[in-house]
């Protein structure tokens, strides 16, 4: 089981004065069933980065709990796997040392080791690209090895931060279906952060709006819909409206800070 | 489709030897007039103290025969390589200036004292340290490789992407293993670069250190040649000086080529 419970969660980064200082997330509270694919969905700036660097344990709560299977999250380790958006593959590792690279670290024997490396190239399609470096691959495929590397060491929990967003619409539309597959075939409890409500709503069993600047949860909606969605089908277009409504309403709200920054 | 690209390609390697050549049509008149006033218009007294480069040449193929020039070359080199090994200390002390604040703090001053102090200025009081010999001559070629690979080293640990940290500890990496698969590989690059300006800080330190303090090495041969004012024998030295700095530069820069593939920034 791999429940993620967050719970009045609170972050301020402290400047030099007092004044400096930033609350970038306030009372902050919802909860992630195991194996549950859900997105995270606000402004810039609103601390959607913020969160997930708190649950990987990159960066200290101000106040409140974060509680992955009743125990409180702590240094940064592989149950919580982190994609990030600039893929932040090893440059001087070849594809496969790069998805090996985790196992190394859990000390997998050698025979097991190379059997779930090679597992996870097939799984993410780069057979045939193992001894290739990062630099000779394609935005697409380096997000593919990034992936792979996250999900060779079994993580409870799945963290991706804007995964796709450097891609260009075609590549992002399908590296989107790549990732209903590989989920499909190796389930897991996953946060996704995003700036696309089409992108949330294709994905996510469950989509957190977030309100601007201190980020608070605005929405939590479940989305009960069977896969693959597709953009015409009308439950998909009530429920896109619905969302970009929310959002809109909250970029007319006179505190959004955003707004006042003309963004 | 073949035959297109081979013709192309001998054509470009035509032409790349072709502009080559070219490029040495300067040299090649300068040595040609220096020929020239050397053995035509000087004296013969001013021309002892500007020999023609053909005299270059019979010294040169002299020094060579008869082994002098290897000699000499091989024990710069080997205090060059040896001051090297000792001055590597440098990337570990490094690492741990880049990554740990507190060791930063505590070195920085020692470091920012003793670093803008040149090789040379050592020279005396190393002299009267170790006395004239190896010892003297690898400690002052050691502080000219040291600091350029510390400085380089903290810079490149310093400029480590955070991603690149956290991604090893997502995934489980412990602090040995952040430093050692992480943090020293992408700081590798920069590391390369200060054993690269080191080592040339190094070997012009070296020459100076044989001047005065050797009985071998390419130093001490070009001053010894002073005292007997065989100037072509200097100037042989001091080409040599410059042929073996620029051979140790190409050298590492091939070598951190073929090792770091990855690495496009190491390329110039
Ligand atoms: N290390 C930090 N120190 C100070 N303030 C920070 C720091 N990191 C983030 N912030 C502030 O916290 C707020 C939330 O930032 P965060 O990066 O979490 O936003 P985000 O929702 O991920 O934005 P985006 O969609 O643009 O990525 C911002 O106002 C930002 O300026
Ligand atoms: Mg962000």
């Amino acid at each position: 089981m791999s429940r993620l419970v967050v719970s009045d969660v609170c972050k301020a980064y402290t400047g030099k004065n007092t004044t400096d200082s930033v609350v970038a997330l306030q009372n902050v509270t919802f909860t992630v069933a195991h194996n549950e694919f859900c997105s995270i969905l606000g402004h810039s700036g609103c601390g959607k980065t913020t969160l997930l660097n708190m649950i990987a344990g990159f960066e200290r709560l101000t106040s409140g709990k974060l509680l992955l299977d009743e125990t409180p999250v702590g240094k940064p380790g592989w149950e919580r796997a982190v994609i990030f958006q600039d893929y932040a593959l090893f440059p001087w590792m070849t594809v496969y040392e790069n998805i090996a690279f985790g196992l190394e670290m859990k000390k997998v024997p050698l025979k097991e080791r190379t059997y779930v490396t090679e597992q996870h190239v097939q799984l993410v399609g780069l057979a045939g690209f193992e001894k290739r470096y990062p630099h000779e691959l394609s935005g697409g495929m380096r997000q593919r090895v990034a992936i792979a590397r996250a999900l060779a060491v079994d993580p409870h929990v799945l963290l991706m931060d804007e995964p796709f967003a450097a891609l260009d619409a075609q590549n992002r539309a399908m590296m989107q279906n790549e990732m209903i597959r590989i989920w499909e075939t190796e389930r897991k409890t996953v946060i996704f952060v995003t700036h696309s409500i089409e992108e949330a709503i294709k994905l996510s069993d469950r989509i957190i709006v977030m309100t601007c600047r201190p980020g608070h949860v605005k929405e939590n909606i479940v989305v009960d819909l069977p896969r693959p969605r597709h953009e015409e089908d009308p439950a998909v277009t009530t429920l896109k409206r619905r969302i970009r409504s929310l959002i809109n309403k909250e970029l007319e709200d006179e505190s959004c800070t955003a707004k006042k920054n003309g963004l | 489709m073949e035959q297109v690209v081979d013709k192309a390609q001998s054509k470009t390697l035509k032409v790349s030897v072709l502009s080559q050549l070219r490029n040495l049509t300067l040299l090649s008149i300068l040595l040609i007039a220096w020929q020239l006033i050397s053995t035509k218009l000087l004296s013969e007294s001013m021309a002892l103290l500007m020999p023609p480069p053909t005299a270059l040449a019979t010294a040169a193929w002299e020094l060579i025969k008869s082994g002098e020039l290897l000699h000499h070359l091989l024990s710069s080199l080997k205090r060059e390589l040896w001051a090297f090994l000792l001055a590597a200390g440098a990337i570990p002390l490094g690492i741990a200036m880049g990554w740990w604040k507190i060791v930063h703090n505590q070195m920085d001053p020692l470091i920012e004292i003793l670093r803008p102090i040149p090789p040379l200025a050592w020279i005396p009081l190393s002299i009267l340290w170790f006395g004239i010999g190896d010892s003297q001559n690898v400690f002052i070629i050691f502080l000219g490789i040291f600091f350029p690979i510390l400085l380089n080293t903290i810079t490149g640990v310093k400029n480590v992407e955070t991603n690149l940290i956290r991604a090893a500890r997502c995934v489980g990496a412990n602090e040995w293993n952040v430093l050692r698969r992480v943090v020293f590989k992408a700081a590798f690059p920069q590391i390369v670069t200060g054993i690269r300006v080191g080592l040339g800080v190094g070997w012009m330190a070296l020459v100076a250190a044989e001047l005065v303090g050797a009985s071998s090495g390419l130093g001490f041969l070009i001053n010894d040649a002073r005292t007997m004012l065989r100037t072509d024998i200097v100037i042989v030295g001091m080409l040599t000086i410059g042929v073996a700095g620029l051979l140790i530069d190409v050298i590492i820069r091939k070598l951190s080529r073929r090792l770091l593939p990855w690495s496009v920034g190491l390329s110039k």
